[in-house]
């Protein structure tokens, strides 16, 4: 099966603000991957390293300065979004709408549509439908937005940071719906700062720092090529203990 | 079209479940309606208005140095006749033909005269029949207005920034949504909202106060969809990129507060400085009062207001089209 994702020398170049003399900022220098249909790529490193830089990329949110993103071969375009589903790291929702409103006004958007029942189902929002959305808890606020990423049934999915925040419980649940969208054949990308999360859900991981793309590979080689105990060993052997942003 | 009931659908619904924003939406406007109602019905406006026809060679008149009489200049009669009529002008003189005008059905004009021939009493009389207009009855429009432009400018500028600041707008980006389907589903929902608070409010506030109207309901109607959309563009032309609350905040009290006191909502410009009443015409709110106080007072038609409802369909075009091509999601 070809790549479903490509992405070729991506660049993000910001220019500085703050200091007297404006500085150009490289957020994301060089980068070079591609996502096989059907896995789950997990994108590790520290604050500031470019992950959701990179990621925002390849949302289509963001416009590279330079490089390329391939779609199924093809530069993304105009129908991108119709194909892919995203779970923001911060998103906020309009005031005073209830969970099934928002995601009947989302599935609106899209020409193909998840059925909503099932993604009620798969989500476990069920007593939460008649709720204003501002008014659920983290866990559950999580649920709907994963919910609202799968409305269009989408092809790929990106993940960022979606279990930042939640008691364990609440990241375990998260951990049993993202087994059930890979079940869809549904491409996951996911950005965590959890070790754990990260090794239990991802087939694939890349760990970025400055802007690059420094190690890929499965979970597993990647422990033993660098003689690893843990991806939390392994992600400070390959970046460094230094604090970060 | 289905994204874009979507959108104006849930833009609705969350307007009407802001129960206490909608509550104040209908009862400021009611409050400030009665208010000046019972305040200025009485007619305690306590100095007399005078209109002078500057026209021919002027003579000397010592009327014209009385005090507590506000004199207003006029070049053309027929204009000033039609404000004696209305009872905007308590007495109109010519001083160059010694003649002068009042309403037969003005006490005011009753009174004005006995001042006039208390100093001269070569004055040549006409009398003209009037209907009398409150200040309430000429404040109306003004208020219409003055609640369309907070409704447009904050309603719709305010909550774009604040979308877009909290990260909604960027969550509708990454849909099919596009901008313009966005924007034109908050000018409709907004239009929806500010023409059923004029209709609520007009016709609540003539229950209760009886104000009158001359002119045709469709083409205060049609000027009322003018004045809303012009402003409401502005609104959007604010938000097009502004991403801080208290910057948007501030450029919108910036735009509205100078509206407010320059286009007429509380107190005619007749009396204003020549460029004060130029500088009023930049101002959407200036056509839009200028245009409905003219139906509801005078009886004005669409084509005797064109040039208003012109000024408003040119700015709202440029508002829209600047609006549309600077605005960002994020």
């Amino acid at each position: 099966m070809g790549p479903i994702l490509e992405v070729k020398n991506l660049r993000k170049t910001y220019l500085g603000r703050g200091s007297k003399e404006s500085k150009v900022v490289t957020a994301v220098n060089g980068v070079n991957f591609s996502l096989t249909e059907g896995i789950c790529f997990g994108l590790l490193g520290p604050n500031g390293a470019g992950k959701t830089t990179t990621v925002e990329m390849m949302e289509g949110i963001l416009a590279p300065t330079a490089g390329e993103i391939l779609f199924r071969g093809e530069p993304i375009g105009k129908h991108y979004r119709e194909k892919i589903g995203i779970q923001f790291q911060e998103t906020s929702l309009q005031d005073y709408i209830r969970v099934r409103e928002v995601l009947e006004l989302f599935a609106s958007f899209y020409p193909k549509r998840a059925n909503i029942d099932e993604l009620v189902r798969l989500c476990d929002l069920k007593d939460l439908l008649g709720r204003d959305v501002h008014q659920l808890s983290g866990g559950q606020r999580q649920r709907v937005l994963l919910a609202l990423a799968l409305v269009n049934d989408p092809e790929l999915v990106f993940l960022d940071e979606p279990t930042t925040g939640l008691d364990p419980q609440a990241r375990r649940n998260f951990w049993e719906l993202v087994r059930q969208i890979r079940a869809r054949h549904c491409t996951v990308v996911l950005t965590t700062h959890y070790m754990d999360e990260a090794h239990e859900l991802c087939d694939e991981i890349g760990i970025m720092d400055e802007g690059k793309l420094i190690e890929r590979g499965t979970p597993d080689d990647l422990l033993e090529r660098h003689s690893c105990a843990t991806l939390e060993d392994l992600f400070l052997t390959l970046t460094g203990r230094k604090l970060r942003g | 079209m289905v994204r874009f009931w979507a959108i104006l659908r849930a833009r609705n619904l969350e307007f009407l479940r802001d129960t206490e924003a909608l509550s104040w939406n209908f009862l400021f406007p009611f409050i400030v309606v009665v208010g000046f109602g019972f305040l200025f019905t009485g007619g305690s406006q306590d100095l007399f208005k005078a209109g002078v026809i500057r026209s021919g060679a002027p003579k000397a008149t010592q009327f014209l140095e009385t005090k507590y009489i506000q004199f207003v200049d006029f070049v053309v009669e027929d204009d000033a006749l039609a404000k004696l009529k209305r009872h905007q002008l308590d007495i109109l003189i010519n001083p160059s033909s010694r003649s002068y005008w009042i309403s037969d059905s003005s006490p005011k004009g009753y009174l004005a005269e006995k001042v006039l021939l208390s100093t001269e009493t070569d004055w040549k009389k006409s009398t003209i029949q009037g209907t009398d207009i409150r200040y309430v009855d000429w404040l109306i429009a003004g208020l219409l207005g003055m609640n369309m432009m907070f409704s447009a400018l904050f309603g719709v500028g305010y909550n774009i920034i604040r979308y877009r600041k909290n990260g909604v707008l960027k969550r509708l980006k990454a849909t099919p949504l596009t901008a313009f389907e966005f924007l034109s589903a908050q000018v409709v929902s907004r239009l929806i909202l500010m023409l059923g608070t004029a209709f609520i409010v007009y016709f609540g506030s003539h229950l209760l106060i009886h104000f009158q109207m001359v002119g045709s309901y469709f083409n205060l109607f049609v000027t009322l969809t003018l004045g809303a959309v012009c402003l409401t563009s502005l609104g959007l032309l604010v938000a097009a990129r502004t991403a801080s609350e208290e910057l948007g905040g501030g450029v919108l009290n910036l735009i509205s507060w100078p509206m407010m006191f320059m286009s007429g909502v509380w107190f005619s410009l007749e009396g204003a400085h020549p460029w004060v009443k130029k500088l009023a015409l930049i101002f959407p709110l200036t056509h839009f009062i200028e245009a409905a106080r003219a139906i509801m007072t005078e009886g004005a038609t669409l084509a005797q207001v064109s040039p208003n409802l012109f000024a408003l369909m040119i700015m709202s075009a440029v508002f829209l089209a600047l609006g549309s091509l600077l605005f960002k999601w994020d």
